[in-house]
């Protein structure tokens, strides 16, 4: 830790990111402008997150990482190394150890409780940013919680694909007012959101926003009374540990065809094997 | 703006957090909760202000106040300017609408401070008031954001039209103040999202 401060970002950084992510929080779903600092890896590859869960980081806290589920990925490693470096924290792959989750575009499986924090890291916060360039005009749009350029996109969508056609970063409504990114989880993961007794923190480094959720905030997936929203997942059973009702990558096998279907989560993924749970996969192996 | 004067000297000022990183970091960690969940009590140690500032009320302006906060103080915490400009090196104002941060003992009137506009409601001021005490005293029922349902929150040292001033507050949504209560070495926080009534 010699050479840093602790959890790398300076104290008045630190103080700037709380100040905003205080709020964030009794502003539910406004993104609050924030000023980002460089960090030792290229925009795109987490600096917001990492700039949040650096503010709120602890000595006691249990940080687990995760990059599209996975705890084993580049994304997710060198994050968790940073903060074992800079902050000299625990960390952990297990969702229920940890005190603090950093996350790239997943919910973990096990259900979160009122005593963790998850961060997660946004490409994009703005959810208009397709059908709007002009951040004077969103900003307007969100003041005037006018968000009928979204509806129309998704009405459009059923009239040309007879179903709406976002299966990630889905966009929702929070606590009634504001439109808001849930940062590309897929829209598997949007109920996860609702009411969840986590408090929700995202950080957006690129483009220097920071939002959040407080725990038990409703959080609606945009829909209409006629097509109700509907989370994609793969029909398949985790061909593992024979998960249903788990998010699922498809994992191409070899060059004939061949197709694997596994849980996204790893940690969950793994714990379930472990408590003798198998898939149709690891009933091959079993028996060959 | 007021300076530290240098011929007052600096023997009689007390310290303010003896590890700042570790302190403004649980010292935030407090508040955040505090904020994310309305009416839950937390308590803050660990730094000995002058009087008339309450620990708490020491801790949450050392952690959030800086040279890029002005800061507005009542006539009851004016005296302890010196102390604040000294550790957070925030600069005081005298008009609240340019103030950041606030902080007073009792409940000063919200609508002479910034409540943000539409467009950037995150502008609004933060009022840390000090209070006589948290947990006893006139019933509130909070209800809102952070709440998984309605839960009781009881606060001494509050006017006794205390929720009705808090509608018009929370009426502006998403505008309006955010207020975080201390008492001793004791918080909580109100941010505007919050429903307040009068209990039973």
């Amino acid at each position: 830790m010699i050479g840093y401060n602790f959890a790398y970002l300076d104290e008045q950084t630190k103080r700037m990111i709380r100040r905003a992510l205080l709020k964030a929080v009794a502003i539910p779903g406004h993104q609050v402008p924030f000023g980002s600092r460089e960090m030792p890896l290229p925009y795109g590859w987490g600096t917001g997150g990492i700039q949040v869960t650096a503010s709120v980081l602890g000595q006691q806290d249990v940080l687990k990482v995760i990059d599209q589920g996975a705890d084993d990925t580049t994304n997710a490693v060198s994050i968790r190394r940073f903060f074992a470096r800079t902050a000299g924290v625990r960390t952990t792959t297990h969702t229920a150890d940890a005190t603090v989750i950093q996350t790239r575009h997943r919910i973990p499986e096990t259900k979160l409780r009122d005593d963790q924090i998850i961060v997660y890291q946004v490409p994009q916060p703005e959810p208009l940013f397709r059908l709007e360039p002009s951040r004077v005009e969103t900003r307007r749009m969100h003041g005037l919680a006018d968000y009928g350029l979204m509806h129309v996109k998704l009405y459009e969508d059923i009239a040309r694909y007879g179903q709406i056609s976002i299966s990630y970063d889905y966009p929702v409504m929070v606590n009634g007012r504001y439109l808001m990114s849930p940062s590309p989880i897929p829209s598997f993961d949007n109920p996860k959101m609702d009411r969840m007794p986590a408090l929700q923190l995202f950080g957006a480094g690129r483009e220097k926003r920071i939002y959040a959720i407080p725990p038990w905030t409703e959080v609606r997936s945009l829909d209409f009374e006629d097509h109700p929203f509907r989370p994609i997942n793969a029909p398949h059973a985790c061909g593992l540990c024979g998960a249903t009702d788990a998010y699922l990558d498809e994992v191409v096998t070899d060059d004939r065809g061949g197709r694997l279907f596994v849980c996204s989560d790893t940690d969950h993924c793994a714990e379930r094997r472990a408590a003798g749970h198998v898939g149709a996969e690891g009933m091959k192996e079993a028996a060959e | 703006m007021s300076t530290l004067n240098p011929a007052a000297g600096s023997a009689g000022l007390s310290p303010g957090f003896a590890d700042p990183v570790a302190q403004a970091q649980a010292c935030f960690r407090a508040v955040l909760d505090a904020m994310a969940r309305p009416g839950r009590v937390h308590t803050i140690t660990g730094v000995a202000p002058p009087a008339p500032l309450d620990a708490a009320t020491a801790a949450v302006l050392l952690t959030l106040v800086d040279h890029e906060t002005p800061l507005w103080l009542d006539a009851a915490l004016r005296e302890t300017a010196p102390w604040l400009a000294f550790h957070c090196g925030a600069p005081v104002v005298t008009d609240p609408r340019a103030a950041a941060f606030a902080a007073a003992r009792g409940l000063p009137d919200l609508d002479r401070f910034d409540a943000g506009t539409h467009e950037m409601p995150e502008t609004a001021a933060t009022i840390v008031v000090q209070v006589q005490a948290l947990g006893v005293g006139p019933r509130f029922r909070l209800s809102g954001p952070g709440l998984r349902e309605p839960a009781g929150f009881a606060v001494t040292g509050l006017p006794a039209d205390f929720s009705a001033r808090w509608a018009a507050n929370h009426r502006l949504f998403p505008c309006g103040i955010d207020l975080i209560l201390c008492a001793g070495d004791r918080l909580a926080a109100l941010p505007r999202s919050v429903t307040i009534e009068e209990d039973g």
